[in-house]
């Protein structure tokens, strides 16, 4: 990926303000922070939807959010691309700041935000076009133009989503002829096509079979060596398995998040072990 | 305890009632029966009177080939019906109707697609709501309104600035016309755009497209086929077109392609002989027929095209 990476020279330098050194030595072993939201908050006209959320989410790895239906989880991850404001009337207050740069500022381009935090949705949306212009979409609309790189942006991006072997010949055809599952992939090829630093995914398999569910969770696993990955989820297996840290959501509050082997085991509050034991929600 | 046997006997009550109601609708179902003949017969007579035209037309056009040769008619750059010598080429014509077609697209192409545009992905809820209908009054003015906009109105203005153009031309109606047609394009267009689901949209702003690159690259591909059958239908309705013609474009039938002269659509030629004084039998009656069919050809042949791109360039979502 990164040998590619660097034949792309599309890695957009971002910028970054320099980190405080007391940062640099405490986060030794834990990996540096990616988003980091202070006293976040959210309305959707009266609906007061996210309160006072104060959430790290760390480089290269998958960070979970679950919680009951309702509680917030989509407009949070949808508020760290800032698509949560295709909604006439959300209001927002508080800071998320990523890689050291405030994106709830004004005058924060949400396009160069965009292009570095990709965004798999909960059902597949491809675009009515060709498998292989699905993937250079991304890389054309940035001003990629050369069919020679072209090419091979969609291949490793394909071969990224473990979606290659499958497509391979029929790049041609309608992404609209994909199965379910492998839609899903494709647009996860389609995210890895411009490579951002982070993966938003939003229920990514939720309308999935159990078979390409995992193949999307393998890949999760995999995409982490080289990409921060957020990821919805209602499936409690799924998020044990995959993530390195939880984030529990509840009415609209960040109840507790913690690495996801502490969550899973040893909650520390009664409401997290209750929604992690199927009590409620 | 009550309360589930006290819901038990709503429910038995309940079937009562949709038994009972059935059997009252055992006494229409004679009626049920007699619907779809009636609505059948009603069908019908659209198709019968579609037929019935094409048969008057055809019988009468043959009169004209019999005296005036098929290939002459279809390839005569000289339409003179009331010389002495007279010609009979339909080319001016169909001139004159391509001309003031394309003037009319050329208006109503860009500025419809350019509303349906805005009004799809820019205008907020309120201004659409505003918006529409006013476009729609807009397509509602009787035609021989434009056709004295063009005449008294657009005529002189152009003629003000380029003062060598004819008190008659194509080139205002031609314009005109294409005001006339702005809003069923733009209207049209922009019900096939708003159809195109969000999910799309969000994915191409997802990867940090502008909303201008979402709408040309994701918005417009995926409402293509609907923005070309509503050009297909633009253009069939400036060739069907006639008051505006017949008023602002006189009824020279030259074959030229200066716009600013006056020029004769088929529509217009139409209305010229069946006005005048042209007897019954004489070449130049049966000639309206023959100009006739052309035009229905032609609307047919678009309204066609209209049908068949629909579907050939329609896209699953
Ligand atoms: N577009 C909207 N307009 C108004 N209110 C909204 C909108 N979207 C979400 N909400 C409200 O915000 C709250 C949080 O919704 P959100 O979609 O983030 O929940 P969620 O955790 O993703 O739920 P689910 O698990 O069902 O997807 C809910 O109360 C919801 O009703
Ligand atoms: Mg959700």
């Amino acid at each position: 990926m990164s040998i590619i990476a660097n034949k792309m020279g599309i890695q957009l330098k971002p910028k970054t303000k320099l980190k405080e050194s007391i940062e640099m030595t405490t986060s030794t072993q834990t990996n540096d922070i990616v988003y980091d939201t202070k006293e976040l908050n959210l309305w959707y006209g009266q609906t007061h939807a996210l309160k006072n959320i104060n959430l790290e989410i760390h480089e290269k790895e998958v960070t979970a959010i679950i919680g009951p239906s309702g509680c917030g989880k989509s407009t949070y991850i949808k508020t760290l691309n800032r698509m949560v404001e295709l909604v006439p009337g959300v209001r927002t207050t508080g800071t998320i700041s990523y890689k050291g740069t405030n994106i709830l500022d004004r005058t924060m381009k949400v396009e160069n935000l965009r292009t570095k935090v990709g965004m798999v949705f909960q059902k597949p949306n491809p675009f009515p076009k060709s498998i292989y212009e699905n993937i250079a979409y991304g890389p054309k609309i940035h001003g990629i133009r050369n069919k020679k790189l072209l090419d091979e942006i969609v291949e490793t991006s394909l071969r990224g989503a473990y979606i290659w072997d499958e497509l391979k010949d029929r790049l041609s055809e309608n992404a609209f002829g994909l199965s379910g599952g492998q839609q899903q992939r494709l647009c996860i090829a389609r995210a890895l096509a411009i490579q951002p630093d982070v993966i938003l995914m939003d229920e990514p398999t939720s309308a999935l079979d159990p078979k390409s569910t995992l193949k999307i969770e393998e890949l999760a696993q995999e995409l982490k060596k080289d990409y921060s990955i957020i990821m919805v989820t209602h499936n409690m297996q799924q998020a044990a398995r995959i993530s390195d840290r939880t984030a529990f959501f509840l009415d609209g509050e960040v109840v507790e998040f913690d690495d996801t082997n502490k969550i899973f085991a040893n909650p520390s509050d009664k409401r997290t072990e209750d929604y992690i034991s199927g009590r409620f929600g | 305890m009550q309360r589930s046997s006290e819901v038990k006997h709503e429910a038995i009550r309940i079937s009562e009632i949709i038994a009972q109601n059935k059997q009252k609708k055992n006494v229409s179902n004679l009626f049920e029966k007699v619907i779809p003949t009636i609505l059948f017969l009603l069908a019908s007579i659209t198709i019968l009177t579609t037929l019935g035209i094409l048969y008057t037309l055809l019988s009468q056009a043959i009169q004209f080939f019999r005296t005036v040769p098929i290939w002459e008619f279809f390839t005569g750059t000289v339409l003179k019906p009331l010389s002495q010598n007279s010609e009979f080429g339909i080319l001016p014509l169909i001139n004159g109707t391509l001309i003031s077609t394309i003037i009319a697209m050329l208006v109503a192409g860009p500025i419809g697609l350019m509303s349906a545009i805005y009004l799809s992905e820019y205008a907020s809820e309120k201004v659409r709501r505003v918006l529409k209908p006013l476009l729609e009054i807009l397509a509602g003015i009787p035609t021989i309104v434009y056709g004295f906009f063009a005449f008294t109105f657009v005529t002189p203005l152009i003629r003000s600035i380029f003062p060598e153009v004819g008190a008659t031309n194509i080139l205002s109606p031609g314009l005109v016309m294409g005001v006339m047609i702005i809003p069923m394009i733009a209207s049209l267009s922009e019900d096939a755009m708003t159809s195109v689901p969000n999910a799309m949209r969000e994915g191409s702003l997802a990867m940090g497209a502008t909303k201008l690159e979402t709408t040309i690259k994701v918005v417009i591909p995926a409402a293509f086929s609907g923005i070309i059958a509503s050009f297909v239908l633009g253009i069939s309705r400036a060739i069907g077109e006639t008051m505006i013609v017949t008023i602002a474009s006189g009824s020279s039938k030259n074959f030229t392609f200066d716009i600013t002269e006056s020029m004769q659509t088929m529509t217009a030629y139409i209305v010229e002989v069946a006005g005048g004084e042209a007897a019954a039998g004489t070449t130049i009656y049966y000639s309206l027929y023959a100009v006739a069919i052309t035009l229905f050809v032609f609307t047919l042949v678009m309204n066609l095209l209209a049908r068949y791109i629909s579907r050939k360039f329609r896209e699953e979502y």
